[in-house]
Order: structure tokens, then sequence, then C-alpha cells
């Protein structure tokens, strides 16, 4: 459980990460927390030639700007930094979905870009990204561009990022005071078997461990725009969905559980 | 006031907490090669050919073994049974030719770091014809199977039938009831914080291989590694260094231990190996999976008559040593009637090999199993004959000690009775029975389950050789010097890794001298300190070490007293606080650094008979059929319908181990066992796919529970000594892990009652329950 050989680079400046990494052409990775990439290299099953660490960009990108309304996270700041942010009650979602993301050592070092980047469909900020309608800002070789968040996320561990480009920024645009996300696992801190998060001002659902992606469900969207109850809003996502079946549970079970935990996250948004 | 009975400070912690402590990981020689291990990737097969050419080229590799190169022997773990009961099998080093489970070593592979040598182990290349893994116990025992190995028909490694009282199938058709449980447990890995390591060196000045490993039995490994390396005993010495966790799993002989010793004697640098995760969660030693088929018959009274098992242990792909593949099935088999008055018993035991990593004991061995098996049988005995399930077991209990029971072995005094009334006491003051009512009011599924078992601890030479052990684990060694400042060095045969060994032991010497715990200091695990030991497995440290330890301090102490009278001129003196004394003068005294002055500095000053020095041996075995610790455990859980969700609303444990040396060092065995319970009962499994590749390789998969998961637990003391260990002490390890997962599964079942759903088989997993709850409530 140790890495394949590779060449260690920091980075100065944004731009100087980026022509970095285009020099060093697809074998080459960013690193920030380094709380997934790190694990994944030490099994060989990620085995980049070279690795541009961002840590030197920490006083750059790692902060958090409500700007009336809209909050921007620079891609470094880390899950900690969040839950400990004195967030008002627009974005208190973002606070308490923290406390869900790994343990505590992870998240004083895993970052918001870093969890984007990574792609993991049950990950917290991807959800939470398609639940606010969140824009990435990203840096390429070409200059800065917006993503939504819905089109970020394309299948397993796979985003609409080229090899070099860089998620320097996440813009939540409107504040959701009536939001929540829950999840469900066997142990307090592991990946979600499935994660559930609502939006009810947006009439927006979303989840995770039920897809590839972080998945919105269309069918639950409607129940909740048409003022049905909760229960009829997660027996619409759970009739909706085609879950995977693993080692965690089936697809019956991770249906029950979304049955469930949407409710859940639907109560919770609402108490807020 | 004596030392025994008093929560004192472990001695280990100031280095512990501080972290001073030295692992062997920690351990840095000069010149020293990294070692890992090419390791099957096939569950069963051949290996047709081993093409180490690439990793002698990666930089940084210095060598690489395979079978061939290494030329060592096998390591046999044997029982004096007959072919029909147990076949032995032999357990190379590195793969000879055959391969039988995903992990096993090939080759071992030598570079200067860490890093370079995993990127040797890359380069390898092995070749395979691959053949049929036979991944369960069903598979195993098929009909035409293919065989895991060519001596081992069916692949049954042993199988044993005991006891069949006779007339037992008439009780079964005259009796008003018979009861039947089928149970199943998954596949566990021990898991010690510390995986498994060692570093070889050779020592050409003492003419001897140096092995530091983090091993429970130093001897023991000495002993193999003397075997297999064709070495004098005296040309190996084994050092253990301090130790984070064994369970078991690090009381067998580890292959890797061989090769690396092996590897530094070649090469003349030391070698050191630290399993990393992946292979300790996959290729280590396991424990646990077992199915049990039992029959018990009842009459109207819901007293137990005739109890009939047949139990089958997967035990992977080889036999460890010393204890065999009949380690899990021959303790089942001898120790199934459990607390119970059990007038008839019949069972047939057998060890099966399949093409999963081999298995050790495991904290508990066995026990966890069949006191859920006998804890089911009784709740299912009482449901099905409109009973009250704590009654049902109070009409069964061995209530009259000694108790001589229809296994061949007779139990010692314990209070079974007593902890089972005092645990279901504690869970009725606190209202849970009526919570319970209000809660199936409210649709809310709460459970509460008992569980009430013994445990056999110190096992001595009489009852592992009742199990017929070529090698005889029983009795253990300790010396005792006091030096020229008067305070004592004693060496034990034990090994603690993590039991809190140096002081409790300390506290029993302490009593016996009068000294202060300052003054004592353990010295354990090193092989050319004491001559002989069986370490720390099945909770005998304690019990034996600690007798042989109190022996020792109790020679000494009448080395002292005799010295201590010829110098003060009395016969009538006494130990108190550190001094020799006149009972009729106390101001008479002399210091024990006085006495040691003269015993090493003026030895003139003896009488003529005495030797120099002051220095006592002892050694301590048990003859008869151990003792017996014994416990009851309360359960409270809350089934979420929505997640299936386990939640411990409380957990009680009454536990009797005799004398507690320490009471916080036995409540910390009780918590960390209960934890272990627990993680069985709920949440741990080994599972391998259809190939025979397991997917456990992190601890995202294997899931050990944290401090999040386990409640807190309250443990209550009763004292029933054990009459014959030197300080009253019965073993205090295992019994948590031992009763948790019966309490667990039946509280469980007491939630789901209203389902009509019953579980016999663990780890219960949140799916199960709320399937069981989703279709039935």
């Amino acid at each position: 459980m140790k890495p394949a050989p590779f060449t260690y680079h920091r980075a100065r400046d944004v731009a100087g990460a980026v022509s970095l990494l285009t020099e060093l052409g697809e074998d080459a990775k960013y690193i920030a927390g380094g709380q997934s990439l790190v694990a994944m290299m030490n099994f060989r099953l990620a085995r980049p030639a070279h690795l541009v660490d961002l840590g030197g960009l920490r006083g750059e990108l790692a902060y958090i700007r409500d700007d009336g309304g809209v909050l921007r996270l620079g891609a470094l700041t880390t899950h900690h930094q969040v839950e400990n942010a004195p967030l008002g009650p627009g974005f208190a979602v973002l606070r308490d979905a923290m406390g869900w993301i790994g343990h505590l050592p992870i998240r004083t070092r895993g970052t918001v870009g870093g969890s984007l980047a990574h792609g993991e469909a049950t990950a917290e900020w991807c959800l939470l990204a398609v639940l606010l309608g969140a824009e990435v800002v990203v840096q390429g070789t070409a200059g800065v561009r917006r993503v939504p968040a819905e089109e970020l996320f394309l299948s397993f561990f796979t985003t609409a990022l080229e090899p070099e480009e860089m998620i320097v920024e996440v813009v939540f645009p409107r504040p959701a005071p009536h939001a929540a996300l829950t999840e469900f696992a066997q142990r307090r801190g592991d990946y979600a078997i499935v994660a559930a998060a609502v939006d009810l001002e947006a009439e927006r659902v979303v989840l995770g461990g039920v897809a590839p992606v972080p998945l919105r469900v269309p069918e639950a969207e409607a129940v909740l725009a048409r003022g049905g109850t909760f229960a009829e809003c997660a027996a619409a996502a759970a009739a909706a969905i085609d879950p995977p079946a693993d080692g965690s549970g089936g697809a019956d079970y991770r249906r029950a559980l979304t049955r469930t935990l949407l409710v859940r996250a639907c109560e919770a948004a609402m108490r807020r | 006031m004596s030392w025994v009975g008093r929560s004192a400070a472990r001695r280990e912690d100031p280095r512990l907490l501080t972290g001073n402590g030295r692992f062997v990981d920690d351990i840095r020689l000069p010149r020293m090669l990294h070692a890992q291990f090419v390791r099957s990737t096939i569950a069963h097969g051949t290996v047709t050919g081993v093409d180490l050419s690439g990793t002698l080229a990666v930089p940084g590799v210095v060598a690489a073994f395979t079978a061939g190169d290494l030329a060592v022997d096998d390591i046999t773990a044997v029982l004096d049974r007959p072919l029909s009961e147990f076949v032995p099998t032999a357990m190379p080093v590195l793969a000879r030719d055959r391969v039988r489970f995903v992990g096993e070593p090939i080759a071992i592979v030598l570079a200067e770091d860490p890093y370079s040598v995993e990127d040797g182990l890359e380069a390898v290349r092995v070749t395979y014809e691959a053949g049929m893994p036979v991944l369960s116990e069903e598979q195993a025992l098929a009909p035409g199977a293919p065989l895991v190995h060519a001596a081992a028909a069916g692949n049954t490694l042993v199988d044993v039938s005991m006891f069949a009282t006779e007339g037992i199938d008439d009780i079964f058709a005259a009796a008003h009831r018979v009861v039947y449980v089928r149970s199943r447990t998954g596949r566990q890995n021990a898991v010690p914080l510390e995986t498994r390591g060692a570093v070889a060196s050779w020592d050409p000045r003492a003419e001897q291989l140096l092995v530091q490993t983090c091993t429970q039995v130093p001897h023991q490994v000495r002993t193999v590694l003397a075997e297999c390396l064709g070495l004098g005993e005296r040309a190996v010495r084994v050092v253990v260094p301090d130790m984070g966790g064994g369970f078991g799993q690090k009381c067998v002989v580890g292959r890797e231990e061989i090769a690396v010793g092996a590897a530094a004697l070649r090469l003349r640098r030391p070698v050191k190996w630290i399993e990393d995760r992946r292979d300790a969660l996959t290729a280590s030693f396991l424990a646990r999976e077992q199915r049990y088929d039992v029959r018990a018959a009842f009459d109207a009274g819901g007293r137990i008559l005739a109890l009939d098992a047949d139990v089958v242990c997967d035990m992977g792909a080889y036999s460890c040593y010393p204890f065999t593949a009949g380690i899990e099935p021959l303790m089942a088999s001898a120790e199934l009637p459990g607390v119970y008055r059990v007038p008839a018993y019949r069972v047939r035991g057998r060890a099966v090999t399949t093409n999963k990593a081999p298995s050790a004991p495991y904290r508990g061995v066995s026990r966890p199993q069949i006191v859920m098996v006998m804890e089911r049988v009784f709740e299912r005995a009482a449901r099905e004959l409109g009973l009250d399930p704590v009654e049902i077991r109070r009409r069964n209990l061995i209530t009259e000690f000694p108790y001589a029971g229809i296994n061949d072995v007779t139990y010692d005094p314990g209070s079974y009775l007593e902890s089972l009334n005092l645990c279901e006491q504690m869970i009725r003051e606190e209202g849970w029975y009526e919570r319970q009512e209000q809660a199936a009011a409210e649709g809310r599924f709460l459970g509460i389950g008992y569980s009430c078992f013994s445990e056999r601890t110190g096992y001595g030479s009489g009852a592992f050789a009742k199990r017929k052990m070529a090698v005889v684990p029983g009795f253990d060694l300790a010396e005792i010097t006091m030096d020229l400042t008067g305070g004592v060095t004693v060496t034990t045969g034990t090994m603690s890794h993590g039991q809190s060994h140096e002081t409790t032991l300390a506290q029993i010497v302490a009593d016996r001298l009068g000294l202060d715990l300052a003054q004592i200091k353990i010295h354990q695990g090193d092989t050319d300190r004491i001559t002989y030991g069986f370490g720390t497995f099945a909770s005998r440290s304690a019990t034996i070490g600690g007798s042989a330890v109190a022996r020792a301090a109790t020679k000494l102490a009448d080395r002292l007293l005799r010295l201590g009278a010829y110098l003060l001129e009395t016969d009538d003196v006494e130990l108190h606080d550190g001094h020799v004394r006149r009972r009729d003068d106390h101001g008479r005294a002399l210091r024990y650094r006085d006495l040691a002055g003269i015993a090493y500095l003026k030895a003139n000053l003896l009488p003529k008979d005495a030797e120099p020095g002051l220095t006592a041996s002892a050694s301590f075995d048990v003859h008869g059929d151990g003792t017996f610790s014994n416990a009851a455990h309360g359960a409270v859980v809350e089934l979420h319908p929505g997640t299936g969700r386990v939640e411990f609303l409380r957990y009680v444990c009454v536990e009797d181990c005799g004398v507690a040396i320490n009471p916080q060092v036995v409540e910390g065995q009780c918590r960390g066992g209960i934890a272990q319970g627990i993680a069985g009962a709920l949440f741990e499994e080994v599972t391998y796919d259809a190939q025979g590749e397991p997917s456990c390789a992190s601890f995202i998969d294997y899931k050990v529970p944290t401090a999040n998961e386990i409640p807190d637990i309250e443990i209550r003391h009763l004292e029933t000594p054990c009459a014959f260990t030197e300080s009253g002490a019965k073993g205090a390890g295992e019994g948590g892990t031992i009763g948790a997962p019966a309490a667990v599964l039946n509280a469980v079942n007491d939630a789901l009652r209203p389902t009509g759903v019953e579980l016999d088989d663990t780890p219960i997993r949140p799916e199960t329950v709320q399937r069981a709850i989703g279709a039935n409530a």
C-alpha cells in the first residue's frame, strides 16, 4: 500500500498550476487535500506520474464569501472550514451537511473543489452543488468557464473537466433556507448507501447512491410542485429510480432507504 | 491494603500515551531491507511459472526468492488423532506449486525501501493454471468437489464424533418438544490495530538469528523458526516489543515470520516485513465461519433433556500452528452444553478446508457461536412452550458445583444464576419492560435480549492433552530476581499484547513481597530470558502465568524471610514495606537492599547452606479442566423500520472472573470484548466473490464498528474466587466477545416478534432487518 513512483510539483498560483498540468499532460493530476486521491494511489488504483500540489494556493483559494445571497467558496476551502463558518440561515444546509463527510481528520484536509473534481456519486458536495444549482468556476488553458453543477458529473468518478482544468470556485447563486441533506450508512462516516437532499423552495430532489452520478428526480420534484405530501414525494422518488445492488444493499433496500431518507430530509428542511 | 483488587493505574500507559512505546515498525536497523510478498491472485490452482527477472531490475530491489530458492521446511500442525479424525496438512512457507487462496505468499521481494519493494512486486510475472475454487462448506462437502489438499478426502481436515449418550435417540423420540436451530456465522478478521510484522537479523557474534516480531507466542515462533530453518533452538532468539493487539490472530505462527528469518539468514542483512492493511484484511488469519444444526429435546416444564449437534467450521486453506484446524470444531464440540444441565449429548464436529485465507483462534474461539446457538435454543423453546425466556434458563442453569458435565468437563464454582438474576433485575428496575410495551403500542420495535454463559479459562496441560494436541500448551514459568537496590525483575513466559500484564502481574508480586509497583519490573517477550513459555491466549495469563509469578514471588519471599531471620537472630520475622522485621520488635528490621547487599556483595556473611544472590523460579500448570468465568449480558435495542438500523438503548454486563486483580483492567477487557462481539453480531464479515476474490480489502468494506456504533456498557462484578489459582483469579480476556452476539441476536429477535421473523445468522445486516419489518409488519 505504497504509491507508484511520481514526481511532485508545487504550484505557486492558479495560472502556473494550469500551465504546468498542460505541459505535463494526461499523466499529471492536481492534489488538494488528497483524502481520496492518496488512498487510491496507495492501492495503486490511481498512478499519476506527476502530482501538482495546490497546497500553496490556499491563501488565494480558501475562502467563504456571502455576497448578498450569493455564496462563493474558494476551491481549497476545507469541509471543516465550512462546518465552522458563520453561515446564515440561507446556507445553513451546507454547514449542517459537513458532519456527514467522513471523520474530523478527513474534514480538516479534504476540500470543496477536490470533492467535486473527484465526482463520487454519494459525495456530499456533489449532491449539494446539484441541489442548490451551483456553478463551478473552472480555469483551463482557454481561460475561465462556469460549469453548472448538473452538467459536471458524467459517470462514476467522471466529470466534464478537461485534464488540465482546475476548479477555482463554487458559486451557490441563491439561499436555500429550507433545504436539507441526510444519509444512511451502517457506520457514521462511511460512504452513504443512500443520500437524500431536498430544497423545498426550489422544489429540487437529489439522491446519491442510486445512480452513477448525483441524481435529480423529476418525478419526486413534481410531487413537491403540486403540493403533495413528503411521503408521496419519497414514494415517487423510490418508484422512479433504478438503483444498483452491491455489498452494501440490494436495489429494493436502496428504494426503501430512499423512501425513509427523503421524508427525513423534507421534514428537516421544513423545520429550518 | 493489598494491591490485588485495586484499580492501579496502568504502568504501560505513560510510555504508550506519550508516543514512547516501541512497536515492530519502530525498529530500524542499519542496512535493513524491506520485504513484501508476491501473493496469489487466484483462489485455487497450480503455479506454472514465477519470473523474477523484471523484479531484480527494479531500482532498489536487492533480492527476490521463491520457495525453491529459500528451501525451508513446511509448517505442519498436528493432532494426536487417527487419520479418520484428523488429516495433517503442510503449510509451505512460500507456495511450492499449488496455491490455495487469494493472497497466499508465492515469493518474497526485498528492497532498500518500502516503496521500491512494492514496485518490485508489480514486476513479478506469475503464471497459473487455475482450478475450480472451493468457497463454502457446502461446496467443500459436496460429492465430487475439487480437493483443496489431495490428502483430505471430502475436504475434511477434522471429523470427530463425541459423547453420544446411550439412548439419546429414544429421548428425542419421547420428548414433549424438540426445538431446532440452524445458525451460520460470518467469517471474521480479528483486526488488531497493529498488523502483523517482523524484523529478522543475523547476529554473527551471538551466532543467533534474532527475530523481533509481534507475536502472542514467542517460544512457539522460535520452535517453528528452528524447525523450518534447520537451526538449533539456541541459535534463534525471538523478542517481542510493544504490541498493538493480537486477539488470537498472533497466537499462531505466520509463514511470513519464517520467510523473513530465512531471507535474513541468506542475505546476512536485517529484513523488515510490516503487513499492510490490505494483506492483513485478506491474507492473514481469519476465523468464525461456522454452521450449526442443533436439535434439543425438552420436557413440558422446559427442562432440556438432550442435545444433538452437527457443527461444521470452514477453516480456509490451512491448519494453523500449533492449534490445527481442530481449534474451532473441537472447542465447539466440547463446550456446547455450556452453563446448562444437559443430561444427554451427541455432537459431530468437522473442520473443512476451502480456498480462503486460513483460520486461527480469535478471542472466544467458537464460544461466541455456541453461546449464541444455546441461547437461541432456549429462547425458541421458551417461545414454543409459552415460558418466560429468563425463567426457562433458570430452570436449566447449573447451580451446584463442582458440576460434572455430560461433555466430560468438570465445572468449578461460578455464579450462573446470580449473574442472570442481577442482569435481569437491572433491566427490569430501569423500566425497560414497560418501555417495551409502550413502544409496541406506538408500533415501534424494541427488544430485550439476554445471554448467559461461562467460559473455560486457564487451559492447562490437562485440558489441551484431552484435545489430543501434539504440542500441549499448558504450564508456564516465572523467574524473579531481587537486585542490589531492593527491587525485583520478574520474567514471565506469558506475553501481553495489550492486557496490562506489566501492571497486573506486578500487583500480584507486590502483595507477596510488600513492595510498591514502582519497585517491580515485569519482563516478557524474550526467549533468551526465560526457558520456555506458551505466551498469551485462551485467557491463561492471569490464571496460569499469574500463578507462576505468584509462586516465584513466594519463593523469593521465603528466602528473604530466612535470610532476615538469620541476620535478625529470630525465627519470628515478617515482610513489611520493603523490609524484613522482627514481629516482636518492629524497630529491628533490615531493608531489602541491605539483604541484597549481603546476598550479592558480602556472601561471606550468609549462612553456610545459603546460595548467594536472591533469585527464584517457579512453574504453574492446571491438570484438571481449568476454571470457568461466567457472565450474563442484557441488551435493549430498537429497530428502525425505515433503515433497518439496530440502535442500542442499553447494554449491561454482570461478570464474574473470580478475584479481579485490577477491576479497571477487567472492565477494559469486558468493554473491548463486547465491542468485538457486537462487531460480529451486526457489522463485520469477510466475503468473497464467485472466483474467491476477497471483497474486503479496506475498512470501507470490512466494517469494524467505531466508538460511534458501540453503546455505553455498564459492568457489574460478582466474585466467585477460583480455588486453585494463586490469586483466585479466573480468566477475563474473552468473555465480552463470547456473550455479546447472543444477547444482541436475542434482543433483535425479541424486537422482531410482531413480524414473526426469527433470525439465527450473523452478522445481521440492516437490509435484513428492514426487509423483515417491511414485509411483515
